[in-house]
């Protein structure tokens, strides 16, 4: 049998480092599409308080649990990550395993809202994008998970066919945020 | 111009696309006439002033929302979800 290797979404992309800002990826684990079928949320709810020690996220928040977390992605939508789903949600919900379908990039640095400034059409400003506030938007062209992991740190999900696209977008605003800070 | 989102709040209209006016929400009977199909899928009114449009946030929250406007003043006067639960 031929031993295949794995390699990770951006591999041979990452780590990029302009100025205070560095980009890397980041392994999230397990990622797991949770959609509650019509009328069951609260009892998904439920059950992932039993099974994950979290309960279904507020729109537009994340919450965690070790090394567990839950990102609002959506209408009636989450993903579960770092944590295999429990066979009991699937009475409650649609679940999907998307754990190779994501490219998980970290963007951090003192600064970072000025470069993903030049590419997102959201506020992402500290006191109005806090630490455990997610959001879907545009990055560019394309549509992104964003998740504001500290004050100085965002999580970004791309889909992982577009990880090369997603990388050069950022890379490039980080390049440019640099070079105008370095202006006389 | 800017949509107010009832999920995710106030949003860039890149974010949305148009669909059409939202009377596509009322869809004839399968026994309807065929004067009243022919209305559905062709006929539009184009009015100057208040319409009641279809938008997707497909780069958003993925809903889908009437969303009030005026064509003269450009005016949102607010949006709802679709199928609100």
């Amino acid at each position: 049998m031929a031993e295949l290797l794995a390699k990770t979404p951006c591999s041979g992309l990452v780590p990029v480092t302009h100025g205070a800002v560095t980009l890397d990826e980041v392994a999230v684990g397990p990622i797991t599409s949770l959609a509650p079928y019509r009328g069951q949320r609260a009892a998904l709810s439920s059950a992932l308080t039993e099974t994950v020690g979290l309960g279904w996220p507020e729109p537009g928040r994340s919450t965690a649990n070790g090394d567990a977390r839950l990102v609002w992605t959506g209408r009636d939508q989450a993903f579960l990550l770092g944590a295999a789903p429990d066979a009991r949600l699937g009475d409650f919900a649609a679940i999907t395993d998307q754990s190779d379908g994501w490219a998980v990039l970290r963007i951090a640095g003192a600064g970072v809202e000025d470069v993903l400034a030049r590419l997102m059409p959201i506020d992402l400003a500290p006191d109005r994008f806090a630490p455990g506030h997610a959001a879907r938007t545009l990055c560019g062209h394309m549509t992104v998970s964003v998740l504001r992991l500290d004050t100085q740190a965002v999580q970004i999900m791309g889909f992982r066919s577009m990880a090369g696209t997603l990388v050069h977008e950022l890379e490039t605003a980080m390049a440019a945020v640099e070079a105008r800070a370095r202006l006389p | 111009m800017r949509i107010p989102c009832p999920i995710c709040g106030t949003r860039d209209r890149r974010e949305f696309t148009y669909k059409g006016a939202a009377v596509l929400l009322d869809r004839p009977s399968p026994e309807a006439d065929a004067a009243s199909w022919d209305a559905y899928l062709h006929l539009r009114d184009n009015p100057a002033g208040r319409t009641r449009d279809l938008w997707f946030h497909d780069a958003g929250c993925a809903a889908w929302l009437v969303v009030e406007r005026d064509t003269i003043s450009h005016e949102i006067f607010g949006a709802e979800l679709l199928d609100a639960d």
